[in-house]
């Protein structure tokens, strides 16, 4: 069969790629990267250019579900797509959001960003042990049993007991048959890589710019996670001071003060003396800021750590600068006035969320 | 698992042919071609058919189910094609028993697609239509450009659903030149009578309001259209100032539209339909103990329930059955509905053996809508654990609405009707006296989406090319928004 989706496919691409078209622009839904994180599966919409029509809103909308819920509970899902209403003309089933672990999402940022896999540097492999499920055994605990192979088992030992009738097919597994999953521990070699997060949190931090910054670490994290199994993270906050804090507050907390970058750099610095030999590991370090630093001279001071202590030691350090509300950010000219001659220095600017999806593009595009 | 040859598909296939016939399925010839995924996602991006006309869409839909695919997601096990002959397309890496299945699912569309009555307009010979569409929209590419072409069609797509989905099936109304009623004027009817009666038999209050009936229907033939009209892009066609390329592509569309509308229109009955005789065909003739439990996997992964939403799969099938049952046992009509035992009413068997006869019956002259009005009943909601739902304005997200089973009916009917699309009319092209277009969404109960209403304006206007308007309600109250060419206005009616 000849068909020429090729066409239509490339078209719809550069579309989406906003190459062509312009018209079409404000149609394509880019929604929130991160959909709803439901134990392990995560939900990322697919790119889509809704032609608009005449259709409902949601005042007065409503359609038939089925399942179990009081009045009053809210349907899966925040779109009115529950109902059959929505069935359209198209044969099979209509996706417009895809459920994903974070390993195939991981699989697809790379593949959606064409980000190169990262050449681990670390120059010592640990190995680590993982189990991984291979087998069948006869014994296990009940959550592991094999569906299928317990009936399989049921069926031949009725067949040879003659207990089996062909009229009225009926398996009843009883307790001999039950079949398990079961694992081996394997080893595996594994590379070595913490990544520091560094963050303002000073007064000047809105909502809006950690939305950013959580969104945008999000990313990174799953990416890096994909890349290295047995990854480290930790974090630090900084106004005026800086402090090492938990994954929870790091995204929560809300401070006030000024704005002293050097602090940031000077504990992470003394995190990586601490606990990372660079000869063994990875290091990762992002800093996060709207770049409106304390003073001339601590930007100064900031220059001088990072170029003799931290970038010889780290395999990238990257900093990302959110709209500042004042709109007087400058720390992020400055870098690249005086720094921008080392390769593993990437800076990014973000001003919006839309503008996430470039930024880690410029971070990780280099497989470093 | 093994995946099924051509050759084990060719010795399975006459055999359930032959099962479906013997249980009575009337079916068009079936051509089975076994295909890639890639292939498959490409064609069901198309609509099933080969050739289309080039357009984006096809290629998002592509990109969509290829994705879907190929992160292990979803999967698309077959295709039918409503044609005579009918295609149908399996997918390769499927294993014999899958195949199986399939293959009796596609008999019973097929079946379906050639008796139900809402599929008796459809184009048979689609692909050639489909095909030749194509050629004609490549034509216009080559003349007046991809560009031009393209963003043509897309505000024709964005106007799609602006069809009388009914059309095909009952006259709107009456033909004119037939009935001559625009020709011959209307006098004033007066009973005979002496002249010093005639206060009394022709009273003056009666001519009266006879003058103004005429001058009302006078006035209704000068209005344009004189009956509101549903079918928008008939009208448009017909008096729009298109060029004729432009004609001809909104033709396209339009009949493209016509020729979809009845799968949207049958979803839950045309899929309970194929779902009913594949498991019917499978358990009772086809089925190796062998693959028993991967039929049962299988099966169960069509008909499972989703929590919180309807799989057309599962309520089609469960109705379906719930009906057989109902007229085996003779579970309807005067004597039953008015019993109110409901001990008694359970058990109730008048061993009629009625059911198969009535389905049949059913997916002959049923659609979606007229289906679950018939036969959705409050025993079958209640075992279903059916809920309705909707949109919580205070909490800004949808909930679960109630349990009672009129009011489950009504929004399950609300959400199928003119297939969940808003009802819109043309009803005045000359508005205002400025051959201003007029249109009104008949409001029901859901309001429409506003930044989408406001963008398909804009559509419009480019085709309309005066300003356009269409009344509906917004915020609970009345209201006209209106696209000017320039700017979007809204102005409440009843405000002045």
């Amino acid at each position: 069969m000849l068909l020429h989706m090729d066409k239509d496919h490339n078209r719809f691409r550069q579309i989406i790629k906003g190459k062509i078209k312009e018209n079409l622009r404000k149609y394509i839904s880019n929604g929130e990267m991160i959909g709803r994180k439901g134990r392990d599966l995560i939900s990322i919409p697919l790119p889509q250019i809704d032609l608009p029509r005449f259709r409902f809103g949601d005042n007065g909308r409503g359609g038939a579900g089925q399942g179990d819920g009081e009045p009053g509970t809210p349907l899966g899902g925040d779109d009115g797509e529950g109902g059959v209403g929505s069935a359209g003309n198209e044969p099979g089933h209509h996706l417009r959001e895809v459920e994903l672990t974070l390993e195939e999402l991981a699989e697809i940022l790379g593949e959606e960003l064409a980000l190169p896999n990262i050449e681990p540097r670390g120059k010592k492999e640990i190995v680590t042990e993982k189990d991984r499920y291979t087998g069948i055994s006869r014994v296990g605990p009940e959550s592991l049993r094999h569906f299928k192979r317990t009936f399989r088992e049921a069926l031949k030992r009725q067949i040879i007991t003659g207990q089996f009738n062909f009229e009225r097919p009926q398996i009843v597994p009883i307790r001999e048959d039950f079949r398990y999953r079961s694992w081996k521990t394997t080893t595996l070699p594994q590379s070595n890589a913490v990544i520091i997060y560094m963050m303002d949190v000073s007064g000047s931090m809105w909502d809006e710019q950690k939305q950013i910054v959580r969104l945008e670490t999000f990313w990174i994290d799953t990416w890096l996670h994909y890349q290295y199994k047995g990854l480290i993270t930790r974090y630090i906050i900084h106004d005026a001071q800086a402090g090492e804090v938990d994954r929870d507050t790091f995204f929560s907390v809300r401070e006030n003060g000024g704005t002293v970058i050097s602090t940031a750099y000077e504990l992470c610095h003394h995190i990586i003396e601490q606990d990372y030999p660079p000869d063994e590991w990875n290091i990762y370090a992002f800093h996060f800021s709207d770049g409106d630093n304390w003073s001339r001279e601590d930007n100064r001071l900031c220059a001088d750590i990072l170029e003799n202590q931290i970038l010889p030691k780290v395999n990238m350090f990257g900093y990302g600068q959110v709209e500042s509300t004042y709109g007087s950010g400058e720390f992020i000219d400055f870098l690249d006035e005086n720094l921008s001659h080392h390769e593993n220095l990437i800076l990014s600017y973000i001003p919006d969320k839309e503008s996430i999806y470039d930024s880690i593009k410029e971070f990780l595009g280099k497989g470093k | 698992m093994k995946a099924a040859t051509q050759k084990d598909i060719a010795e399975v296939q006459p055999i359930i042919e032959g099962y479906a016939r013997e249980y009575g399925l009337d079916f068009f010839p079936v051509v089975f071609e076994l295909i890639d995924y890639d292939t498959m996602s490409q064609l069901a991006a198309y609509g099933g058919f080969p050739v289309r006309y080039p357009h984006w869409r096809f290629g998002m839909e592509y990109d969509q189910l290829s994705k879907g695919y190929r992160y292990g997601l979803q999967k698309i096990y077959e295709m039918v094609i409503n044609t005579n002959p009918c295609y149908a397309y399996l997918m390769q890496s499927n294993p014999l028993v899958d195949q199986k299945l399939v293959i009796a699912h596609v008999y019973a569309h097929c079946d379906f697609f050639k008796n139900n009555f809402y599929f008796s307009h459809t184009n048979r010979k689609m692909i050639d239509e489909m095909a030749n569409h194509a050629s004609r929209i490549r034509r216009y590419i080559d003349l007046y450009g991809l560009e031009t072409v393209e963003n043509f069609i897309d505000v024709c797509l964005s106007l799609e659903n602006l069809i009388d989905y009914h059309a095909p099936y009952i006259k709107r109304e009456a033909d004119e030149s037939l009935t001559g009623s625009s020709s011959e004027p209307r006098t004033i009817k007066k009973l005979k009578s002496k002249k010093y009666m005639e206060r009394y038999i022709n009273p003056p209050e009666f001519i009266e309001s006879q003058l103004k009936e005429i001058q009302q229907q006078q006035e209704k033939q000068r209005a344009f259209p004189a009956n509101p009209t549903r079918d928008v892009l008939l009208f448009l066609m017909e008096n729009a100032p298109l060029e004729n390329w432009q004609h001809d592509v909104l033709g396209i569309i339009r009949e493209e539209a016509y020729y979809f509308a009845p799968q949207g229109m049958t979803k839950i009955m045309n899929e309970g339909w194929a779902t009913y005789w594949h498991s019917t065909i499978m358990t009772q003739k086809l089925l190796k103990p062998s693959e028993v439990i991967d039929y049962a996997e299988h099966h169960s992964g069509t008909i499972a329930s989703h929590p919180g939403r309807i799989n057309p799969y599962r309520i089609g099938v469960m109705l379906f059955k719930d009906i057989e049952e109902r007229w085996n046992k003779g579970k309807f009509g005067k004597e039953y509905e008015e019993c109110s035992d409901f001990k008694e009413k359970r058990n109730w068997d008048k061993k009629l053996g009625l059911g198969r006869e009535k389905i049949f019956e059913v997916r002959r002259f049923y659609n979606d809508v007229t289906f679950i009005d018939t036969f959705l009943t409050e025993e079958f909601c209640r075992d279903n654990k059916l809920f309705s739902f909707a949109y919580n304005d205070n909490s800004k997200r949808y909930e679960i609405e109630s349990r009672e089973f009129q009011q489950i009916k009504k929004r399950f009917l609300q959400s199928l009707t003119n297939m969940g699309q808003p009802i819109i009319e043309v009803v005045d092209a000359n508005f205002q006296n400025r051959a201003e277009l007029l249109l009104k969404h008949l409001f029901e109960e859901t309001e429409l989406d506003k930044n989408y209403s406001t963008e398909t304006l804009r559509n419009l206007h480019s085709i309309w090319k005066r300003p356009v308007h269409i009344q509906t309600v917004m915020e609970g109250r009345e209201v006209i928004l209106t696209y000017d060419g320039d700017e979007i206005r809204q102005q409440w009616i009843g405000d002045n």
